[in-house]
This record gives structure tokens, C-alpha cells and sequence, in this order.
């Protein structure tokens, strides 16, 4: 095929180039700079989470997978870790038992990092809200 | 493209963290590397474990017991069933339903007079050979090759339905609106939160789960714990010394439409 | 080719800007949905499908039909229909997007979609119906583009595309037998539970397909310079006249197998879609409207000298499409969940919202259609001149 509409297509291209890295451009002064995440009197005495802290921040969500498919689907409950540690196998229960600062945790580093607001908690409870906060849209009213 | 905008941000936004970047870019990368998992899943210690679970509802016990919700008030309460006030957008997990309607079939103007309009309970029947299971598009129904629970992954339903129209049973429950929403009136569908359990959202289907949740507990389920007056039984159907077992052979029991093959878990008394 | 679709008169342009119109207050009242839930529907715990799904089932069948002319032109070579067989491909291809967005709004969670085929299970008749399904909407769209763009510069279609046409085949036989699959089923829902249901779709579907394309030949031959063909329609007309004739047959075996037996699953949604059932009966001048139709189809088709007449055979096309559409869109759909498992009569009717978004889709499809056939009757004045 011809390239008989190069120019357009380098226009087109740089145009692209620039809406795909629009939010280093938006995001560009912060990229140094992390929210601090807190971390809960509970966690803090727990000392460690589920996992090493940096498999955790790598790849908790993909461990979230496996658990809801663990707990619903194999109705495996125990979790034991790579420290030795056994945990029962929940969302709501176990995670967000230990880090039920989630606005100071989970949502700052997701903020930070462009990650979209998590439809889990369209169901499952979010410990930061009482449920009066989200009882107050419906379509209908 | 081989990764898409978020996954680069993850990747620019976790190798600025802490200045662990080259670890961490490599290891998203090349996902396994350098996993080391000696971790590891399993059942519950103490867990209720069957091979068959199966429920009797006695209802000479239950009868009596006129105006009696205390089964499904529990239910409800602990799974967070919310109650729409319609009956179009209604869901339910366990609840009651006039014999003649319940049992269709056994229906005769004289034969079960005594019975005709007296409420039954009903719930799913975990079939034995389900029809939901069966028809769902992406196995978010199934049934538990462990213990023959017919229960659902929600986070994986797209709301298609098609259990509803195959359920022979009307025991499943859509979500046509938000559970969490409030009526015109402004009071919420679901009076109280049961914090440890999650609600659903709009456009996931639902139903009783025989609570696999609380026999990973080591707990009964909900409604059979709830009953003051026996009339809820639940055993392992495959177990010959267990208790329903036993009633079994007692006691002539029926079951809800049998001859569509479903092969019902839920056994009645009349 | 696709520019022919960018060139056209003032009505060709306000026809466009109405089906955008439509499609438009059809999408608002979609974002509703999305934000409100399903409730906006007349849908309920009892009546689980509606509108929607009857609408799929209806369209799938047209889909289907366009077969009634690829197989008497490609296989035993009837010159006749060489004109028009791409309207009929084309026709299928507006009717598949049809029915995948008829789906897709009908979906609770509509973005979990892909999970069919993330999470593939062969024992799900929706899985396999969504297979079927794309994979016809592919074959028309390749053999219509195919033979079209051979056909514009006057050459025999590509080697390739005869053994694609050959598939088209079976192919459209087997959307609309899995299609009737999704419902023949079903233990306990009686309506549904019938060994013929395929069957019955199927005449169905070449009744009301041929007819819908006849009215559309009418429309063409009317507004372009492109006549498909006097010989053409008529053939088309025979072909719905028998095939409508099996469709009703059909039915009255059902009555027949139902009433004769006496079981009262099997008896009471027709009871309740003809008669009325325990006093609710708001699908009875619906049925009766059907009867009525058909009757009045077949009367006109069957006799040659009105068949032959084309404003008759139109308003007999008319009349074939709108009585099928009621039986097996809003009928069979709705019927089959009347009684409910309980034997209680829970009846459903569709809403304002869900009606908007109904004529969205259809907008939606009318205007691939209209593209298709601007492409299609440009191509073939293009040849012709
Ligand atoms: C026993 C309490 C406890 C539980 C249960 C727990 N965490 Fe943690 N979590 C912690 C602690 C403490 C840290 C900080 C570890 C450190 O600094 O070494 C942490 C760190 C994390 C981090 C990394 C934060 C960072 O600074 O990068 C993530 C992500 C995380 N947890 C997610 C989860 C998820 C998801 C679950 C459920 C699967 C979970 N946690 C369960 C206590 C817990
Ligand atoms: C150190 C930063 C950090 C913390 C703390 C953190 N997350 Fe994440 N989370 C991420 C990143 C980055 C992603 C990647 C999104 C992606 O894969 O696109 C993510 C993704 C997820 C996802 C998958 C989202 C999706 O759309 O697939 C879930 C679920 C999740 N996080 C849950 C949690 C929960 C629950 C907590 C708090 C207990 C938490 N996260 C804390 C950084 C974090
Ligand atoms: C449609 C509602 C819904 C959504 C949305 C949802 N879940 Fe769930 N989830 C459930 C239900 C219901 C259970 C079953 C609870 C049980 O059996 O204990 C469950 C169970 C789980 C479990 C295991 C058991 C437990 O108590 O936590 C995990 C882990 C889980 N979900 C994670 C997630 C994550 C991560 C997300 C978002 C990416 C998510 N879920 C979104 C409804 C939902």
C-alpha cells in the first residue's frame, strides 16, 4: 500500500502519541512524589501483611483473583502464605479487616497511580463507608 | 500494542515507588519470575463437609407455626436480601408459597383441601441436576463437585437470565435495581447491613446458597439455625446415618416437580 | 465502495437523519437503563425476558431466511434471484446486529459480556448461540462484499467464496435451530417444551423473512433506479405463502397435542395467550390480531390473482410480518413464562423506556440496512448503466 497520506498519518500518530501519555503530562508533577499510605494500629501490630510487602504491591490483585475464585468457586477458605501464616480467605473479612483505612490505603495508592474506582464495592462493603453514603443514589428517587 | 495505557502506568507509577524501579518493571514484565509461592489454599478446619447436602422441611412442625418468618428473616438478614416492596422487582431466598402453588401438580379440589392454601416453605431445591447450571454461559452458576451445593459466582454473572428461565423452580432473583438504592420515600431497600457479607449490585442474578459461607464455619445454614421448632433439617444425603437419612426412611416426604428430572435436595413432609 | 453510502438526495438524507434521530432517544433512554437497572423495564422476577429477547428471537429467524435465496440461486442455479440475493445477504447481516444488541441491552451487566468467551462452556445452548450467530454475521458480510465488489467490475466472485456461500448453507439453518434450542430446553416451561419448536421457527422464519424482503424490494424498486425483478418477488411471494401455511400448521399442532392430551402444563399458556387465563388476558387481542393476520395473509398469497397484483402482495407482506412478529416475538417469548412456576398468571407488558430503546435498535439496524442497500443498488445501477 501507498503511503500517499503520510502526512496525515505522522499528524495522526503524533496525535496519539500525545492523548496516550496524557496523564504523565497531567499527572507529570506527581510522579515523584507518593501519597504517604497509612497503615492501621491493627496492621502496624500485625507487622506484615499476607504476603511480603512487595509481592503485595505487585500483585495483590491478581491474589485477590485467586482468592475469590478459591473461597467461591473451590470453597478453599485457608490461606496459608509463603511466610507460614494461615488467613481466612476474604475481602471484607480479612483484608479490609486489617486495612480498614481503606481511603488512607488502598484508595490513595490506586488514586496515585490512575487506577479506576473498584467496582468490588458495589457489593462488597467498604468499611470506611457507613451505609447511609451509599444509599443515597438511587435513579429512582 | 502489548500493554495498554493502565498497565504502562503501573508499571512508570510502581518503578517510581520507593525507587525499586528496575525490580519491579522486570517483575511485571516477566510476571513469575521471580515468584516464589510455597502458598497454598484449603478448606476450613472444623468445616461442615457433606457429600450431598439436602434439607427435610417438616411442615407438620411447621404449620402450626402460623405467621412464623423466623427462617427467612434470618436468611435475608444475613445475606443482605434487600426488600424492594414489589413484588415485580421482589427477591427472594427462602420464603412461602400456598401448597397448591408450590405443588402444582399434586393439586386436587379434595385430596389437599386441608392443605390447598396453607403456606409451604420453599427455597432453592440444589438439584441434583440442575438446569440453571446447565444453561449458564459462563459457569458463573454451577454446582459444587464437593458437596453438590448449586451456588453462584457472582462477580463472573452477566445478567442474561437464562437460570430464570430455566429454573422450574422460580427460586432465583434478579437484581433489577441497585440493592442499595432507597425507595421514593427514601428508606433504604435493606434495612440493616450485615457487614460481613456483601450486598449484590444491579444486573446480578441471585439465590440461596445453602450457606456455603457459614458451613466453611463449621455453622449450619442460616434458616435451619433460626427454626425454634425442628422443621428445618440438614444432613448429607449420601451419608447413610445421617439425619435426614433417617427421617427419610421414617416418613413419606414429596419433593417439588421430581418428574422434570431435576433430582431436588429439598424433601418435604406433609 | 462504501462511498456510494455518502452520496444521496434529500429524502435518502432525512431518512438518515430520522433513524439517527430514533437512535438517539433511544440511546438516552440506554443510559437510563445502564444507571437505573432493568426496573425501567416491564421485566419482573416472573416475566424474566421480555421485550428484548422477543424482538432477538423474531430477528434471528430473518436472518435466517436470507438462506431461501441463496440456495435457490446457488444450488439449483435459479437466475431469477441473482438480482436480489444481496439484499437478502445484507438483510440477514442488519438482522444479526440486530439481535447481538438486543442481547446486549437486555444483559444486567453488560460489560461483563466477554465473559462468554473468557469462560466458554459448551453446555450453555447461549454460548453456542453466540458462535453461530457471529459466525453468520461474518459469512453474509464476506459473501456480500465479496460477490458485490466481483459483481462491480463485472467478473466472476472470487474462487473462495463459493465454498462460504456452500457453509451459509447449514449455517443459517442452524442459528435458528439453536436459537429455538435456547428455549426447547427448558423443563418446566411447557410453551417452550416442544420437540417441533426448531421447526416451527424455522417456517416461520421463511415466511416472515421473504416478506419482509418483498416489502423492501417494493421500497427499492420505488425510491432507486434498481428493479429486482418482477419474477423475482413473485417466487419470493410463493415461497412465504408456503412457508407461512407450514408455520401456522405447525401451531395448530400444538393446539392439537395440548388440548387433545389434556395435560394442563401443556394447555395453560395457550389458554392464557387465546382465552385468557384465571381472568388475565392482555395478550389476547394481541393473538387474535395474529389469527387475523395470517388468515388474511395466506388468503391473499394463496390466490394467484391477488398474489400477482403487487399492492396486494404487499399488504399481505405487511400483514406476514406483523403476525409473525407477534406470535413468535411477543407471544412465544412472553407466553412461555405465563403461568409462572407457581401456576399464577404474573403478566408483563413493556414500558415506555424499554419501547424507546426497542425502535433504537431497530433504527440501528435499519440504517446498516440502508447503508448496505445504498452500496448494494448503487453497485447495480452502476452495472446497469
Ligand atoms: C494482618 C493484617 C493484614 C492483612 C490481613 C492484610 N494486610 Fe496488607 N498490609 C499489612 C501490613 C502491616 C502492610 C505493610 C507491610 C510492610 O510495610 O512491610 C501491608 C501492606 C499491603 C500492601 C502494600 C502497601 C505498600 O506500601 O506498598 C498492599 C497492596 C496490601 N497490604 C494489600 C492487602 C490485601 C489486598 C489484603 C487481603 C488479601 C491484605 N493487604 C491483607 C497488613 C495486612
Ligand atoms: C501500593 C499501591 C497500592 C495499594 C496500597 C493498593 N493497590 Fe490495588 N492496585 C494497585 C495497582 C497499581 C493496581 C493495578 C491496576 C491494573 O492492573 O490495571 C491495583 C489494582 C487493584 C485491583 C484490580 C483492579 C482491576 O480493575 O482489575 C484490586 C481489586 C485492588 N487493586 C484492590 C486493592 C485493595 C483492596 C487494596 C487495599 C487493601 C489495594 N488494592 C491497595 C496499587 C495498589
Ligand atoms: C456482584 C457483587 C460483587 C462484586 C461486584 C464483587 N464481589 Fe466479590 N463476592 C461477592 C459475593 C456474593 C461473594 C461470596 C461471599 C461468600 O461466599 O462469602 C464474594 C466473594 C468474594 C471473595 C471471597 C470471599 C470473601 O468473603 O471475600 C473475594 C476475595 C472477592 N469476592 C473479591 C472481589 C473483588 C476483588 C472484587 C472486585 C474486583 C469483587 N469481589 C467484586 C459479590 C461481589
Amino acid at each position: 500500500m501507498m503511503l500517499y497520506d503520510a502526512g496525515k498519518i505522522i499528524a495522526g500518530l503524533v496525535i496519539f502519541a500525545a492523548f496516550f501519555t496524557v496523564p504523565f503530562w497531567y499527572g507529570g508533577g506527581k510522579t515523584s512524589e507518593m501519597p504517604k499510605l497509612e497503615l492501621t494500629a491493627q496492621a502496624r501490630q500485625a507487622g506484615q501483611c499476607v504476603e511480603p510487602k512487595e509481592r503485595m504491591r505487585q500483585d495483590h490483585m491478581q491474589l485477590l483473583d485467586d482468592w475469590r475464585d478459591a473461597a467461591v468457586r473451590d470453597g478453599n477458605r485457608t490461606y496459608t502464605s509463603s511466610t507460614g501464616k494461615s488467613y481466612t480467605v476474604s475481602l471484607q473479612n480479612t483484608c479490609m479487616d486489617c486495612h480498614s483505612n481503606k481511603d488512607k490505603f488502598c484508595d490513595r495508592c490506586h488514586g496515585y497511580m490512575g487506577v479506576s474506582q473498584l467496582y468490588c464495592w458495589d457489593c462488597h462493603l467498604d468499611p470506611t463507608e457507613e451505609k447511609t453514603v451509599w444509599a443515597s443514589t438511587d435513579g429512582n428517587s | 500494542m502489548g500493554f495498554d495505557r493502565r498497565e504502562f502506568i503501573k508499571i512508570a507509577g510502581i518503578s517510581a515507588l520507593a525507587g525499586l524501579g528496575s525490580r519491579a518493571a522486570f517483575e511485571l514484565l516477566q510476571p513469575g519470575e521471580l515468584e516464589a509461592t510455597s502458598a497454598s489454599y484449603a478448606a476450613n478446619q472444623g468445616a461442615l463437609n457433606a457429600k450431598r447436602w439436602a434439607m427435610v422441611i417438616d411442615m407438620q412442625k411447621c404449620l402450626p407455626q402460623e405467621g412464623c418468618k423466623d427462617c427467612m428473616h434470618r436468611c435475608h438478614r444475613l445475606h443482605n436480601v434487600p426488600d424492594f416492596g414489589n413484588a415485580k422487582d421482589e427477591i427472594k431466598w427462602i420464603w412461602k408459597e400456598a401448597f397448591a402453588h408450590a405443588f402444582p401438580e399434586q393439586e386436587s379440589e379434595y385430596l389437599a383441601e386441608r392443605l390447598h392454601h396453607e403456606p409451604f416453605v420453599v427455597l432453592c431445591n440444589h438439584c441434583a441436576n440442575p438446569p440453571c447450571v446447565r444453561v449458564c454461559p459462563t459457569k458463573a452458576t454451577f454446582k459444587r463437585k464437593q458437596d453438590g451445593i448449586v451456588t453462584m459466582d457472582m462477580h463472573r454473572c452477566i445478567g442474561c437470565r437464562f437460570c430464570m428461565a430455566a429454573c422450574p423452580y422460580g427460586s432465583r432473583s434478579f437484581n433489577w435495581r441497585d440493592p442499595r438504592g432507597r425507595n421514593a420515600q427514601g428508606e433504604p431497600f435493606l434495612e440493616e447491613i450485615n457487614r460481613e457479607y456483601p450486598t449484590r449490585n444491579k444486573g446480578v442474578v441471585e439465590k440461596c446458597n445453602f450457606c456455603v459461607e457459614r458451613l466453611a464455619q463449621g455453622k449450619n445454614p442460616a434458616c435451619v439455625e433460626a427454626c425454634r421448632h425442628g422443621a428445618l433439617v440438614f444432613g448429607d444425603l449420601a451419608d447413610d446415618h445421617s439425619e435426614v437419612r433417617e427421617i427419610l426412611r421414617e416418613h413419606y416426604t414429596i419433593r417439588r416437580k421430581p418428574e422434570l428430572g431435576t433430582d431436588p435436595s429439598v424433601f418435604y413432609i406433609v | 465502495m462504501l462511498e456510494k453510502a455518502l452520496r444521496g438526495n434529500r429524502g435518502y438524507w432525512m431518512w438518515i437523519a430520522l433513524l439517527m434521530g430514533i437512535i438517539g432517544v433511544g440511546f438516552l433512554f440506554y443510559l437510563q437503563q445502564l444507571r437505573d437497572g432493568l426496573t425501567i423495564t416491564g421485566m419482573g422476577r416472573d416475566v424474566s425476558w421480555g421485550f428484548y429477547v422477543a424482538q432477538f428471537t423474531y430477528l434471528v429467524g430473518v436472518a435466517a431466511s436470507a438462506v431461501m435465496l441463496v440456495m435457490p440461486y446457488y444450488l439449483h442455479d435459479y437466475k431469477k434471484f441473482g438480482k436480489i440475493v444481496i439484499l437478502g445477504e445484507f438483510l440477514a447481516v442488519s438482522a444479526v446486529s440486530m439481535c447481538v444488541l438486543f442481547i446486549f441491552v437486555d444483559l444486567g451487566q453488560p460489560f461483563r459480556v466477554m465473559n462468554v468467551v473468557l469462560h466458554p462452556t459448551l453446555n450453555s445452548v447461549m454460548f453456542w448461540d453466540m458462535i453461530v450467530l457471529s459466525g453468520y454475521f461474518v459469512l453474509n458480510i464476506i459473501i456480500g462484499w465479496a460477490t458485490l465488489g466481483a459483481e462491480r467490475k463485472g467478473v466472476q466472485p472470487a474462487d473462495w467464496v463459493k465454498p462460504l456461500i456452500y457453509l451459509s448453507i447449514p449455517w443459517a439453518v442452524s442459528i435458528h435451530t439453536v436459537t429455538a434450542f435456547l428455549y426447547a430446553g427448558l423443563p418446566g416451561r411447557h410453551l417452550w417444551l416442544t420437540a417441533i419448536l426448531a421447526a416451527r421457527f424455522l417456517a416461520s422464519a421463511f415466511a416472515s423473512g421473504p416478506a419482509l424482503l418483498i416489502i423492501l424490494c417494493l421500497i427499492v424498486r420505488r425510491v432507486t433506479r434498481f428493479d429486482p425483478g418482477k419474477e423475482a418477488i413473485q417466487t419470493l411471494a410463493k415461497i412465504v405463502t408456503y412457508a407461512m401455511i407450514t408455520n401456522v400448521f405447525f401451531l395448530l399442532l400444538e393446539f392439537f397435542t395440548a388440548f387433545y392430551s389434556g395435560i394442563p402444563g401443556h394447555k395453560h399458556s395457550l389458554q392464557y395467550l387465546f382465552f385468557g387465563l384465571d381472568g388475565y388476558g392482555k395478550l389476547v387481542p394481541f393473538m387474535w390480531t395474529f389469527v387475523f393476520l395470517a388468515a388474511v395473509g395466506i388468503a391473499l398469497l394463496l390466490v394467484p390473482k391477488w398474489r400477482r397484483q403487487e399492492n396486494l402482495l404487499a399488504v399481505a407482506a405487511v400483514a406476514v410480518v406483523v403476525s409473525t412478529w407477534i406470535d413468535k416475538g411477543m407471544g412465544l417469548v412472553v407466553g412461555g413464562f405465563i403461568p409462572n412456576p407457581f401456576e399464577q398468571v404474573v403478566e408483563y407488558g413493556p414500558t415506555g423506556p424499554e419501547l424507546s430503546i426497542t425502535l433504537g435498535v431497530w433504527a440501528i439496524g435499519f440504517l446498516i440496512l440502508t447503508i448496505l442497500y445504498k452500496v448494494a443498488v448503487g453497485v447495480k445501477e452502476e452495472t446497469a448503466a
